[in-house]
């Protein structure tokens, strides 16, 4: 039963990696193809750093993940607070629900639908070219922001209310509760609102389809207009360093998540 | 630990904006905005010539003046127009294509050319273009400078298929191929291969053939492995299919990596196929005209469009490129025919396409639908979810009523 | 005691619900009004009524959805299961194993696939080393419906075995002395305290399954459509808009209700299903 169970696991685990296997053992293929490797290279590898198109997708990438990242926790946050301090139920149920659509809805809805909110502002006010830079980023945020509040909300529930109590007996304002006290608290909540913000943003590829323009690419699209195209061998190149760092960035949590862990026990044994 | 973070997080932000603010300052210089086709260009990636930065050179050694060129792609005539008539940018210099620049045109968003900043524009020969030497999107010459030109053909494996069946549409037709062949996954494209076998006008005026021409492309869909784009570089070079339909320079690059490949121009009684020209206009909206005309001027310049030339493997209607005996060897090198594919197609019958009226783009968008959403899948799929959806229908059913009948029970028991 | 709410607290949620209001309401405004609308903005019903050209993109959409979660389903719950079961040390690194295809872009691993399976491929040229016939994939139903399980699969895993490893060892204990076999505690216990494991699995899986249109472009080579290409292609060209937001609407609506079908059915079950 156990071998049974092991062997089952090993294959699907070979399934699910077969073709990422694929795409890093060629990213280093000589020559320019998927079905006979040539020779060992670092060819594309260079390639990719040369290609000004790529480089900039990158950064786009980044930039977008970063602000929409950091503009979704801020506004997610604050949306907690208030959720959690909101009297009436009905309010926040409504809040809730519609909070919580993008994550429901499928991907290619929300996104035709908010490419038809920005064409019909555009027509609106007789601009032709509304989609870009500034569309993505509304777009990222009003879809990593329900992830955000899932992230954050159990946080501020979780809080021991009578340490609010104690802070405005201690003289504090409640906005000066809010920050000292409450607001550390809820950090470790925050900041798992920020990264999963963060990577949703990175991999997002359905709903920039719609809202982004060509001349605002970032990584997924830059996949995609790769994938539809001629396929420049770089971009195996580009995958690999992506599964590299995921790995490295894995590993290094997880390992640190277990030292800490380690530290934690040994701390209560030591009591 | 929470400081860390926010400064890790600011400093990040603030190395990702520095280079927007640090664009602002320099020296005085004068950008030109080319808006150009993607892969259209010597960029000097493989020891090739960088002809935007020889430009720039070129013209501070000559006029004393910096120029820096802000060159940017598009992937269709579409894009580019959207880009440039949506007026963001300035662009100095696009080059669409032949339907496109009469639409330009149409709509005043051309600057005629002074043609004494454009010296070198009299070595274009139109005649290897057009039987008549007049392109008919800007009779006048007045606002384009054609910069390569290319035919549909068809590319399709030796090791597959019969060279008896080769040199008329009906390859694409032939179902001892089937499975094997590609198609235009865009619908101007797919009905002008319709439209070219039954020997139509691919601009046609008749409603009666383009729906023949559906009816064609419905017959061929069965025998379709893919309808795709730009994938048929990756599916010819891997020999995943075996016929299809492509420009003629894009075959050399399939070639390079495959030399099982060849191409072949449909030459079948009253077959015509469709020729594209891509020409540099400067757009109304360019603030540098003038520069924009010498740039044009510049890329004619033997050299540089010798080098553009090997680089995108398209024809150049250049004389001092397709006459040049280096060109004309260096080519040979990349295909023994090459040259004979890229000009020699006198016996062809070319067609441009002309930019359609709303009312038949919308036809065609409406046939396009009707070839699409037609499903060539069997029925066993619905089958198999009938029996799925059935079946997990009965167990939630069955649970329920087990639950319920079970909760009974106990009730009854606790009474 | 009952606290004044300070204002802070009263306007937090305002940005937020401004935020909401605009870019998630507003959208499903335009995506109503463009629906019931033509091309000149006058009211119309046409868009809707076209729709039943498309009926049988809309049947053929949900019965490869249906067919790729029931294996996602049958592969992917012995995979929670074993997984659970695993060392904990082991848990982790199998974890890890799992979640990290889905970090790796959906575009890429399935343009992988693509090349793994393609006439010219990696798998149909070892088929003809070994002597057999190539075997063609891609293009077929089949490619697409592999192409959805091997994309989805974590996403039915995760929540499957965050239920089981939630699950107090004692029921299963308490099974096993009342006489249970390990196959009877499997089907008697451990399955129906999952559901709710299960069926949020299910949903996870079904909704972008139905609402693709990358995985059916590239495996399916573009012969046949989803719901999800035929949205894409109404988008790419502005007249069209108005029949590609009556399309995202009708499956917008069929999705929503079948999840709160869903819910519905895994509220009832649970705990005492295993009375």
């Amino acid at each position: 039963m156990k071998a049974l169970s092991r062997s089952y696991l090993w294959i699907i685990f070979a399934l699910l990696y077969a073709p990422i296997l694929l795409l890093v053992v060629f990213s280093f293929n000589e020559g320019g193809s998927l079905s006979s490797f040539t020779g060992f290279s670092f060819r594309w590898y260079g390639e990719f750093f040369r290609d000004q198109v790529a480089l900039q997708a990158l950064k786009n990438s980044l930039f977008l993940a970063l602000a929409s990242s950091l503009l979704a926790t801020a506004i997610g946050t604050f949306a907690a607070l208030g959720l959690d301090r909101m009297r009436n139920r009905y309010v926040k149920g409504a809040v809730n629900s519609v909070t919580n659509i993008p994550m429901m809805n499928p991907d290619i809805v929300t996104g035709v639908s908010m490419m038809l909110l920005f064409v019909a502002v555009a027509g609106v006010f007789g601009l032709s070219d509304i989609l870009g830079k500034w569309t993505m980023l509304i777009a990222h945020t009003t879809f990593s922001l329900p992830y955000v509040i899932l992230s954050v909300l159990p946080r501020f529930k979780q809080f021991d209310k009578t340490l609010r109590e104690a802070a405005l007996d201690l003289g504090c304002t409640p906005a000066q509760s809010f920050f000292k006290v409450e607001l550390p608290a809820i950090v470790p909540g925050v900041f798992s609102g920020l990264v999963m913000a963060f990577t949703l943003s990175l991999d997002d590829f359905v709903i920039s389809h719609f809202v982004s323009s060509p001349d605002f690419q970032t990584l997924p699209l830059y996949i995609y207009n790769q994938t539809a195209h001629e396929v420049k061998y770089s971009m195996y190149a580009l995958c690999t360093l992506i599964i590299v760092t995921i790995l490295a960035l894995l590993l290094i949590v997880n390992f640190a998540g277990s030292i800490g862990d380690r530290r934690n026990r040994r701390r209560e044994a030591s009591k | 630990m929470k400081r860390v973070i926010v400064c890790f997080l600011s400093l990040a932000l603030l190395a990702l904006l520095l280079p927007i603010f640090a664009s602002c300052g320099g020296k005085e210089e004068i950008t030109l905005y080319v808006y150009n086709w993607g892969e259209y260009i010597s960029d000097g990636s493989e020891g090739s010539l960088d002809s935007n930065a020889e430009f720039e050179k070129w013209y501070e050694q000559t006029y004393g003046v910096r120029v820096k060129v802000n060159y940017s792609t598009y992937s269709s005539n579409e894009d580019m127009y959207a880009k440039l008539s949506g007026g963001a940018t300035k662009y100095d210099v696009v080059v669409p294509s032949d339907y496109m620049i009469a639409r330009l045109i149409d709509e005043g968003l051309l600057r005629p050319l002074n043609y004494e900043n454009i010296p070198l524009a009299n070595e274009i020969e139109y005649s290897v273009m057009f039987a008549d030497g007049i392109p008919s999107y800007d009779p006048e010459k007045a606002y384009s400078v054609p910069y390569t030109y290319g035919t549909v053909g068809i590319i399709y494996n030796t090791t597959m298929v019969d060279s008896a069946d080769v040199d008329t549409w009906d390859l694409l037709w032939n179902e001892k191929y089937a499975g094997n062949i590609l198609q235009f996954n865009n619908s101007r494209d797919a009905f002008m291969t319709a439209l070219c076998k039954l020997g139509y006008s691919i601009n046609t005026e008749s409603e009666a053939e383009w729906r023949e021409a559906l009816a064609e492309l419905m017959a061929q869909k069965p025998l379709v492995q893919s309808y795709v784009m730009d994938e048929i570089f990756n599916k010819m070079k891997s020999g995943s299919a075996a016929i299809a339909p492509y420009y003629a320079g894009d075959f050399f690059t399939m070639y390079a990596d495959n030399s099982d490949l060849a191409f072949s121009y449909p030459r079948g009684e009253g077959e015509r196929t469709n020729v594209f020209v891509d020409a540099m206009c400067v757009p109304a909206c360019s603030e540098n005209a003038l520069v924009a005309e010498r740039y044009i001027n510049f890329m004619l310049t033997k050299e540089i469009a010798i080098a553009n030339a090997e680089y995108m493997c398209y024809a150049s209607p250049n004389r001092q490129v397709f006459l040049d005996a280096d060109y004309q060897a260096t080519m040979q090198e990349i295909h023994p025919d090459a040259m004979k594919i890229l000009y020699g197609t006198d016996d062809v019958s070319l067609e441009l396409y002309e930019n359609l009226p709303e009312d038949k783009l919308m036809l065609i968008n409406d046939l396009w639908e009707e070839l699409k959403i037609e499903s060539p899948i069997n029925a066993s799929i619905f089958v198999i979810a009938g029996v799925i959806l059935g079946g997990s229908l009965g167990l939630g059913i069955f649970f329920a009523v087990r639950s319920r009948r079970r909760k009974k029970m106990l009730v009854g028991l606790w009474d | 005691m009952k606290q004044k709410r300070s204002l802070l607290e009263k306007a937090a949620a305002v940005p937020h619900m401004v935020w909401v209001a605009l870019f998630i309401l507003g959208p499903l405004v335009f995506v109503l009004y463009f629906a019931f609308t033509d091309t000149r903005g006058k009211f119309t019903f046409t868009n809707i009524e076209l729709l039943s050209s498309y009926s049988h993109i809309f049947l053929l959409s949900i019965c490869f959805a249906l067919v790729a979660t029931a294996i996602c389903l049958l592969l992917g719950y012995p995979l929670a299961f074993v997984m659970a079961r695993a060392k904990p040390s082991r848990q982790k690194l199998l974890m890890i194993m799992l979640m990290l295809p889905m970090w790796i872009s959906l575009l890429i691993r399935t343009y992988s696939l693509m090349t793994l399976l393609d006439n010219g491929g990696l798998v149909n040229s070892l088929l003809v080393k070994m002597g057999f016939s190539p075997v063609t994939m891609i293009g077929t139903g089949g490619a697409v419906i592999l192409g959805m399980v091997y994309d989805f699969l974590p996403y039915m895993v995760l929540p499957i075995y965050t239920s089981i490893t939630k699950l107090d060892r004692k029921y299963m204990e308490a099974a096993a002395d009342l006489g249970c076999n390990s196959i009877q505690t499997l089907f008697r216990v451990t399955l129906p305290l999952t559901v709710p494991g299960i069926v949020s699995g299910i949903t996870m899986v079904f909704v972008p399954s139905i609402s693709t249109f990358y995985i059916s472009q590239k495996l399916g080579g573009g012969n046949f459509d989803l719901i999800g290409d035929t949205i894409e292609r109404q988008f790419k060209y502005p007249s069209t808009y108005h029949v590609g937001a009556a399309i995202s609407l009708v499956m917008m609506i069929l999705i929503l209700i079948s999840i709160a079908v869903m819910n519905r059915f895994s509220d009832g079950d649970g705990e005492e299903m295993i009375v």
